[in-house]
């Protein structure tokens, strides 16, 4: 059913060489041109050396902007975390190589964690691959399972990395929005974008090997409902595609909301790559470790991509996410244990961002899940006459924001391929898993803008 | 045939509590025979081969009492500077829990430019000539994505770290494989990592128009080579010559013997602008587990680079690379004077290669001594005309046969 990618079976004699002579004599270049023929990129990444995040981190990175941008806590982790990981740096045996595919400790405490949730049995070592953060096995998933030529299906807004990272395959990426119902009177919330079930359909053919899905979405925050992920699990084994389930915003999940692993549906198990991330469970991304979580004969093929790319992950780092998990499994069903004093915590400060964005005429749409939310800064109307014409609404009115106004966020456009920047141009992400005293600066900008306004 | 054993042990032989624990946590699963059934073609490999068989050896080497010689990582801790370094990361300024700069943590790539600048002669600006990855292993895999293609030929000197093959291929790239040999040397004379060397004539024949890079491995792992001025002259004039890219893997800079002197190709004429210089933080500070390595090149070649960390790995963790910034500034200070970790490893591994070459002779095996790094290898031919059937599979090479044997019948292991 699923066959690994040519490229990890390619050790044979099947590859075409072609035979271009570049005799120098011949050629009787000089060497700075002959050497711009050879010291080039290799094809796999032409076209994927922008990155959005490059331009606007450094935008935000001027001292007075309040940065709502980047999706980095600055909140402190909790603190048997810290701890934890303080102990582990203290102790001597701890900072050599580990097991490639994950921590002895860290594997067994994930499968542990995991059970709770599927019907079967999670093997340690043969179901579950430590990533280089949730980054690193969205790459160890596409370079593993996809090959060149095939279809991608890709929900927009994405997380900007799913694009190139299966153009870098070779693959093609598909794109589907998500399409908002009229709201007229009512408040704006993420369950409002929907999938058309036929639009859907129309995107699976015989070449579609995977669609990635991420719930809680970024930066839209929806949580997909058990009966849109059912849609897609029926496609999905309809058409025997897999699925890459990128879930790492599984524990913030707001009130009258639940996160369902489409893994867990039947027919799935066998065909889902579930992501899980370190970083955004415990409030740690600089530990960058993340976990791919499914069947073995898919997991061995992103363990291969491992143990040819980065081989192992850090060892100090993933002993003492071990330990944080076994403190907060133990305690799964207590308002203490962070998988749930978490998203207590953030309900709050979501419901505080929709009453700013809405304070100065921004209209929100209001998360299920995850800690970003998005406005539509149209009905601002703001004076962009002074950016750049040619870029998306929403970049122009970032950086004037982030120059006027001393606030930074993130253009939503940036979320989408190239031919789509339309359909959300009108939209900004700010990311809200950021301290009161922050959350208050932004609050008073706020209260400047809307008092300039009247 | 050879046998490659670590030096990385502590002096004092027996299993200790601390290397069970390294025992215990086996490397990767070899490429499974599922995938082999699928691909028609792919049993023989080499890489499989060298996967699996420390896979199996590690095995072996936990289900017997063995003193373990074989994986490549030392068995002490790292420097008391280094580990207060970690520990100031992980209990300081809790931000640093958080992504840095993608490239690399700012006072890191800051140090490791001016640092490196130094030693290869060379103005480097830490945004454009520096990248830290996921230890020297993952700046391999960045280099051969961000420039081998489909077709393109890459010049691997044997041995190689065994990585360098299947990282070529994923590419899309051939391997084409050139042997250091050994001069022939008399009975009782000792051999020396020095004494392998690359034919010139040969070397020149295996660049082809095709040619994309050719890696580097001074000092070498599994020999412990250390290249001369002059044979890396040779292979810098037909990388010139040829247009050729050098992924010069120089994790065992600091680790040479006997007053040799480590040179990186990228500080010779011509080659600064064709080559990427890899470093690790493992291998350097004693500290394999916390993953750090970089990469130092132009911006040309090092823009590519980027490209590929940026849609592969993104960042890499915060904390180890604050505590590599510490630790090579503390370097800075003490550079070339015995209070130097650098000075004080080489002198301890020095000693340590001496001490695991004796031992070797005693028992009439024939070390090649090695130069730099903390590996040898040892000719074990006089023990197969001895013992010419030790048990193993009908195919399974001498060397393989050689070690199982000496796991089970003499507690000790290696590669």
């Amino acid at each position: 059913m699923f066959l690994a990618p040519r490229r990890l079976c390619s050790f044979g004699s099947s590859a075409k060489f072609l035979k271009t002579i570049y005799p120098s004599n011949i050629l009787g270049l000089p060497t700075s041109a002959k050497m711009s023929l050879k010291l080039k990129n290799a094809r796999r990444i032409e076209g994927l050396d922008s990155n959005m995040w490059v331009e606007f981190t450094k935008l935000a990175a001027d001292p007075s902007v309040v940065n709502l941008g980047q999706g980095l806590p600055d909140i402190s982790p909790p603190i048997h975390v810290k701890e934890e990981l303080s102990k582990v740096a203290a102790i001597d045996g701890m900072n050599q190589y580990t097991r490639g595919f994950g921590h002895p400790s860290l594997v067994t405490a994930l499968s542990c964690l995991y059970e709770k949730f599927y019907p079967n049995k999670i093997n340690p070592n043969k179901e579950i691959l430590v990533t280089v953060g949730a980054y690193g096995s969205l790459f160890s998933a596409i370079q593993g399972l996809i090959d060149e030529g095939d279809e991608v299906i890709i929900i927009m807004p994405f997380f900007d990395c799913y694009e190139p990272m299966v153009r870098m395959v070779g693959a093609t990426p598909v794109f589907i929005p998500l399409r908002s119902k009229p709201v007229d009177g009512k408040k704006w919330s993420s369950s409002d974008w929907t999938l058309d079930p036929q639009e859907l359909a129309s995107k699976f053919s015989s070449k579609t090997k995977a669609i990635i899905v991420n719930t809680p979405h970024n930066p839209m925050g929806k949580v997909y409902t058990k009966e849109e992920l059912q849609v897609i699990a029926d496609l999905c084994i309809k058409y025997d595609t897999l699925c890459i389930s990128d879930e790492v915003y599984e524990w913030l999940v707001y009130t009258g909301n639940k996160h369902f692993k489409i893994a867990t549906f039947p027919g799935m198990w066998e065909r889902t790559i579930t992501i899980g991330s370190a970083g955004k469970t415990f409030s740690v991304t600089g530990w960058k470790l993340g976990w791919s979580i499914g069947p073995s004969y898919l997991i061995k093929h992103l363990q291969t991509v491992q143990q040819n790319t980065i081989y192992t992950c850090a060892t100090p780092l993933q002993e003492a996410l071990a330990q944080a998990f076994w403190i907060d499994i133990k305690r799964m069903d207590d308002p203490e244990c962070y998988f749930n004093s978490l998203p207590k915590e953030l309900e709050v400060k979501r419901d505080r961002m929709v009453r700013l964005l809405e304070s100065v005429g921004l209209r929100p749409i209001v998360p299920d899940g995850g800690y970003f939310i998005i406005a539509d800064v149209s009905l601002l109307d703001a004076d962009l006459s002074e950016m750049n014409n040619n870029e998306p609404y929403d970049y122009k009115f970032v950086k004037w924001m982030t120059k006027n106004k001393k606030l930074s966020a993130i253009p939503v456009s940036a979320f989408c391929n190239s031919e789509a920047k339309l359909q959300f141009e009108k939209f900004v992400r700010f990311c809200f898993i950021k301290k009161d005293s922050t959350l208050d600066a932004a609050e008073e900008i706020f209260k400047a803008w809307k008092n300039q306004k009247s | 045939m050879g046998l490659v054993m670590t030096l990385t042990q502590s002096s004092r032989l027996g299993l200790e509590a601390g290397c069970s624990v390294f025992l215990e946590q086996g490397l990767c699963l070899p490429y499974p025979a599922l995938k082999a059934s699928r691909s028609p073609g792919w049993d023989g490999l080499l890489p499989t081969l060298c996967l699996s068989l420390r896979v199996e050896f590690i095995k072996l080497a936990s289900e017997n009492e063995t003193v373990n010689l074989g994986q490549g990582f030392p068995d002490f801790a790292p420097p008391d500077f280094a580990m207060e370094a970690f520990q100031h990361a992980v209990s300081g300024d809790f931000m640093l829990n958080q992504y840095t700069k993608a490239f690399g943590y700012p006072p890191l790539t800051k140090v490791l430019a001016d640092f490196f600048g130094k030693l290869l002669g060379q103005e480097m600006e830490p945004l454009k000539n520096v990248l830290v990855t996921v230890g020297a292993y993952g700046a391999l895999f960045t280099a051969f994505q961000a420039l081998v293609d489909e077709g393109d030929e890459v010049i691997i000197i044997e041995p190689y770290f065994d990585c360098y093959e299947p990282m070529t291929l994923m590419a899309g790239g051939r391997p084409v494989f050139v042997p250091l040999k050994p001069s022939p040397s008399q009975d009782g004379e000792l051999d020396y990592s020095s004494n392998w060397q690359l034919d010139p004539t040969e070397l020149a024949n295996k660049f082809t128009s095709r040619t994309k890079a050719l890696v580097l491995n001074t000092p070498s792992n599994p020999l412990g080579k250390v290249f001369s001025k002059a044979e890396l002259e040779l292979v810098a004039s037909l990388c010139q010559q040829h247009d050729v890219v050098c992924i010069s893997d120089e994790v065992y800079q600091w680790l040479v013997f006997d007053g040799n002197q480590h040179i990186s190709i990228a500080s010779l004429p011509g080659m600064w602008e064709r080559t990427l210089t890899i470093g690790s933080a493992g291998k350097t500070f004693s500290a394999t587990g916390w993953k750090v390595g970089w990469v130092l090149g132009p911006d040309q070649l090092m823009k590519h680079l980027r490209t590929v960390h940026q849609n592969s790995i993104f960042h890499c963790p915060t904390q180890a690379q604050a505590a590599v910034a510490w630790s090579f500034e503390r370097e800075q200070q003490h550079f070339g004077q015995p209070s130097s970790y650098f000075v004080q490893l080489l002198q301890a591994t020095q000693h340590k290669r001496d001490h695991v070459t004796r031992s070797l002779q005693s028992v009439g095996l024939r070390p090649v001594i090695p130069q730099g790094s903390y590996f040898l290898i040892t000719d074990i031919s006089d023990f197969k005309s001895k013992m010419p059937n030790l048990p193993g599979a009908e195919d399974e090479a001498y060397d393989r046969r050689f070690v199982k044997w000496m796991i089970k019948n003499k507690p000790s292991s290696a590669l």
